[in-house]
């Protein structure tokens, strides 16, 4: 193997612009960590950049005495266990039988369901809809208008249809298994992968999402963390920005500069614990779902 | 029909007689037939078709008080018809060329930056031999894909504030602090290049993917020819990928007018109203929180419409020009 000198130019700068584009979203995440250790008031000055400035954990201690962020921890806790439980159940619900060659009628449903990725009622449809089912400000609006997406149907179906064996299926038929019992005994076993992908999928759109909370919810006791942390780090912020800053506003905004941090990074430590192992089967699921349905 | 004629001769009674009965089956009795022997899995699936027709068909049923005067005690379908009224009513506000210009100046800057992009880093992750190296990129890169919309955007607040980090460097090399967040003429760009930290990483996924089918062979028997690496990224690695690439130009063009509520509306406030304005916040402002339901509903109509034949013309563009397409 020759490598010419245009080669080694080339490798270099790959190498180089690389690692710079790593740097450029490293640094921000990093700094967020380190703020969050910080005394506030070097945060303000801009004497803490890269190492933690005048250790210590009061934003931290401030971020659990919060009832607002506690409270909207809870609920998302709440939301995304049930809502990826009925979202993972009613997409194997849909997955399996639309991967049975014998089932009559598949491409129709199919179509039914991938026709909504393109069109659909709009907002305003359906916000009456939720409000005439009398779903506002409960529970269940968290769950159940997002039960299931198109795109994990297809994701799922394309591993049953491509993974598990046929003949294993058909065999099992001749014994006189059902259905239902070849899809617990049988399939399910050999999909824990693509099970796993999904349980992923939907539990980081539940952790993340605010809108539907910002459209149906009103009652501040059901908020997610996501919209406490909107009023925390976005509303007041902003308010910040367009009220003129008085002597003692300044006070107050030190006392909450750190806990902006903190808050940070305690709404994204779930994520951040699991990530390193989760990265491999999120890319997994991702070449499962190119791979065309 | 050739079968059916081998069949013949073979005297195969039994298989005759049921190709037969196949033949005049009507699509009817397969269903019933198909019903009978797979009863359980329609039954499994009925939930999600349920599921569908409730929260996604039936509120395009209710799309109709676009064309009436929705009242509530009257219901969608007993409120009275008024035809093409909101429709013009939103054509000639003064707000509506404002509208089309944000969401149509955002979708399209963030097509021409963020589209690109990923497809870069792809070509040049594919060229790192340092797998070490390679996995702690990709590692970094993806991450910003599992932040939420609000901490993406809390922190660029964070950073962009008048006394915050970027601020601070500002003035420090002798510059006047900018108000980012406030001033009209920075949200678009801040919201594109945000976009771009967040999600470059993960979209290059798919042509990561897409490089590792390329064939071995080529890029050898190109060297033997004393091809340049650049060279065989150009002329191997590119056309090897431009499936991909044009399937996904035709999803992200296709949705040029689909700009998302919820990180637009994050980071509007009362003072880059001018620039940050797109029909879905306006949507959202007069509908839900004004409840002007069949105006509103009018003009979300109007952006699926206008959303939806985007999507069909450059598909068709994209199977004219290149015989790739979406369908």
């Amino acid at each position: 193997m020759q490598n010419s000198t245009s080669d080694k130019v080339f490798s270099f700068f790959n190498y180089f612009f690389l690692a710079i584009i790593a740097l450029l979203i490293l640094y921000p995440l990093y700094f967020v960590v380190s703020a969050s250790f910080s005394n506030p008031t070097y945060i303000l000055t801009g004497e803490m950049w890269l190492w933690p400035k005048g250790f210590n954990l009061d934003a931290y201690k401030k971020v659990f005495e919060n009832d607002d962020i506690v409270n909207g921890f809870i609920n998302t806790l709440k939301y995304t266990t049930f809502g990826t439980l009925i979202n993972v159940i009613m997409t194997i619900m849909a997955a399996y039988p639309l991967s049975r060659k014998d089932f009559y009628g598949r491409n129709v449903i199919m179509a039914i369901f991938v026709f909504t990725l393109f069109f659909g009622g709009g907002l305003i449809p359906t916000y009456l809809l939720i409000r005439d089912l009398g779903m506002i400000d409960t529970f269940w609006v968290m769950v159940i208008p997002n039960a299931v997406a198109v795109w994990n149907i297809i994701i799922m179906r394309t591993f049953f249809q491509t993974t598990i064996p046929l003949e294993l299926q058909e065999s099992a038929q001749i014994d006189g298994c059902g259905n239902i019992r070849i899809l617990i005994n049988i399939v399910l076993p050999l999909s824990m992968p693509v099970i796993a992908v999904m349980v992923l999928f939907y539990a980081v759109g539940h952790w993340n999402s605010y809108f539907h909370a910002l459209i149906y919810l009103s009652d501040k006791d059901n908020f997610p963390l996501q919209l406490v942390l909107r009023e925390i780090l976005i509303k007041g912020e902003i308010d910040e920005m367009i009220k003129a800053t008085s002597e003692s506003f300044l006070k107050q905004q030190l006392s909450v500069e750190g806990l902006k941090y903190a808050v940070l990074i305690v709404s994204n430590l779930p994520m951040m614990i699991l990530y390193p192992f989760l990265q491999r089967y999120f890319v997994k699921g991702f070449m499962i779902g190119s791979i065309k349905g | 029909m050739e079968k059916i004629v081998q069949n013949k001769t073979s005297i195969q009674p039994a298989s005759l007689s049921e190709i037969k009965t196949e033949a005049s089956l009507s699509k009817w009795t397969i269903l019933k037939k198909s019903f009978r022997k797979n009863w359980d899995l329609y039954l499994l699936i009925s939930p999600v078709i349920a599921y569908f027709i409730i929260f996604h068909y039936v509120p395009m049923y209710g799309i109709q008080i676009a064309f009436k005067d929705f009242i509530a005690t009257k219901g969608i379908w007993d409120s009275p018809w008024v035809g093409v009224k909101h429709f013009e009513r939103f054509f000639d506000s003064y707000y509506f060329w404002r509208l089309i210009k944000n969401t149509l100046g955002i979708g399209i800057y963030t097509l021409a930056v963020s589209f690109p992009i990923p497809i870069i880093i792809a070509l040049m992750l594919n060229e790192v031999r340092n797998s070490k190296f390679k996995k702690f990129v990709q590692t970094v890169i993806y991450a910003p894909h599992f932040l939420s919309t609000v901490v993406v955007v809390g922190m660029l607040i964070l950073f962009l504030k008048p006394d915050g980090l970027i601020n601070q460097t500002i003035t420090l090399f002798g510059g006047t602090p900018v108000d980012f967040m406030t001033e009209p003429g920075w949200f678009k760009t801040l919201y594109v290049f945000s976009d771009v930290w967040q999600t470059m990483g993960w979209s290059s996924i798919i042509y990561l993917a897409a490089l590792t089918a390329v064939d071995h062979s080529q890029h050898e028997a190109a060297m033997i020819d004393g091809a340049s690496r650049l060279q065989r990224i150009w002329h191997i690695n590119i056309p090897a990928i431009m499936p991909t690439i044009v399937i996904l130009f035709i999803l992200n063009a296709g949705s040029v007018m689909s700009v998302g509520f919820e990180k637009v509306f994050l980071m509007q406030n009362s003072l880059n109203m001018s620039s940050s304005d797109v029909i879905s916040t306006f949507v959202y402002r007069s509908g839900i929180l004004e409840a002007q339901y069949s105006f509103s509903a009018a003009v979300g109509l109007f952006n699926s419409i206008i959303n939806f034949i985007m999507l069909v013309m450059v598909n068709y563009f994209a199977k004219k020009i290149n015989k790739t397409s979406l369908w």
